[in-house]
């Protein structure tokens, strides 16, 4: 295995944590605020992390640059789509916890 | 690695049984509709693990994106306590006829799977894929070996819109209104990326998974996003209603061709091999075209008005 692919597979591995600590929070934390405020972050550093990898591990730099793009247009869509889903429980009247 | 590789497998199979029980039996309909969304997500993987990746972008653009879309909008529409009326086990007694019913119908399936010939077609595919006009197997099994099953899938689609548009006109306003000025932006922005992801997934038919189903569902996406940024469709009315043609360009090019082919070569949908390639690019665009704009036309929910009042 290359230097390069050791680095990929690392990053990778690197990544599941934070899939691993986002979903844990979209099950434990206490309201939708917060457990979009874990799935949003979390699982968006996850998944560059893993694009990242899998691109080093391909060897080419179309395929990189195709899983960095994949990983763009995630993180526009997921926090596009978090803002939503709050603003819409805000605006029914859900509130944070504790307030 | 081979445990890791089944045992992940059993964990997808397992998911979606558990899954289409939540789609069915979930409290509240809205759980019902994201098990259903979600269903079709794990369905894209498992079609994806089956190496069948044009299945896969079909299943993951239309049955978790465009009826997602669809479901979540009917629902929105609903009022509040119209989930009373959902059908629940109303009595014991009934699974002395559902229990047996499920087994039998489990054990044919299952018979009939087992019986399947076991190289299937593949081999009779590969071998003629030559005269076929495309090197994509699915493609060239689509547009040219069994074109009357595309013919007919486009129908359907088609009188699906037909009979959603002539049971009443859009519901107003089309879109419920935004809490937030980012889908909208978001939507204007994204636009082109959807047309550019459409049409390579269109040219890549020919030789690679993708195709027009995959391209339509993905551009009928854009336009739904492109509704709830504001846009407004231009399918009606008396200037613009012409354009609504489109909607049957699939079906009636399928069909031209097809009669041209028969008064030709004397056989329905037979291409000659040297105009197949650009017969079935021809077809590709034009039903492309048509399913992004009946995806589209289904999420109107109705008819939509000749004229846009203006909307605050």
């Amino acid at each position: 295995m290359t230097v390069v692919g050791v680095i990929g597979a690392a990053l990778v591995v690197a990544g599941v944590p934070f899939f691993l600590f986002g979903t844990l929070g979209l099950l434990r934390l206490p309201d939708t605020y917060s457990r979009l405020h874990a799935l949003a972050k979390g699982d968006n550093v996850g998944l560059g992390l893993v694009c990242l990898g899998l691109g080093l591990q391909s060897g080419s730099v179309l395929v990189t640059l195709k899983l960095l793009m994949i990983w763009v247009l995630m993180l526009i869509a997921s926090a596009t789509g978090a803002g939503l889903i709050a603003r819409t429980a805000l605006a029914r009247g859900v509130k944070p916890h504790g307030l | 690695m081979d445990w890791l590789a089944h045992t992940f497998d059993g964990l997808l199979g397992l998911a979606l049984l558990w899954l289409a029980w939540q789609a069915m039996h979930a409290p509240g309909l809205f759980r019902s509709v994201v098990s259903y969304m979600v269903f079709g997500l794990v369905m894209a993987l498992i079609w994806v693990r089956l190496e069948a990746p044009d299945i896969a972008l079909a299943e993951a653009a239309i049955g978790a994106g465009a009826t997602g879309a669809l479901l979540l909008s009917a629902l929105a529409r609903l009022k509040d306590g119209s989930d009373a009326g959902r059908l629940h086990w109303r009595h014991p007694a009934e699974l002395v006829f559902w229990l047996p019913f499920a087994a039998v119908t489990a054990l044919v399936l299952g018979l009939t799977a087992w019986q399947l010939p076991a190289p299937g077609l593949g081999v009779d595919v590969a071998r003629t894929l030559g005269q076929s006009g495309v090197d994509n197997p699915v493609t060239a099994v689509l547009l040219n070996f069994r074109s009357f099953d595309t013919l007919l899938e486009i129908g359907v689609l088609l009188v699906g819109v037909v009979a959603i548009w002539s049971l009443g006109p859009a519901p107003s306003p089309i879109v419920p209104k935004m809490p937030s000025p980012a889908l909208p932006a978001l939507g204007r922005a994204l636009f082109p990326v959807f047309v550019l992801a459409a049409t390579y997934l269109l040219w890549r038919g020919s030789h690679a998974p993708g195709g027009a189903f995959q391209a339509g569902a993905v551009m009928g996406a854009g336009g739904i996003l492109m509704v709830l940024a504001g846009a407004r469709p231009w399918l009606t009315g008396e200037e613009q209603g012409p354009w609504r043609w489109l909607l049957s360009l699939g079906l009636v090019a399928m069909l031209a061709v097809a009669v041209a082919m028969a008064a030709l070569a004397g056989t329905f949908f037979a291409y000659p091999p040297a105009l197949a390639a650009p017969l079935i690019l021809a077809l590709e665009i034009s039903a492309a075209l048509s399913i992004a704009l009946l995806m589209f036309a289904v999420y109107l929910c109705g008819r939509p008005p000749d004229h846009w009042e203006a909307e605050d």
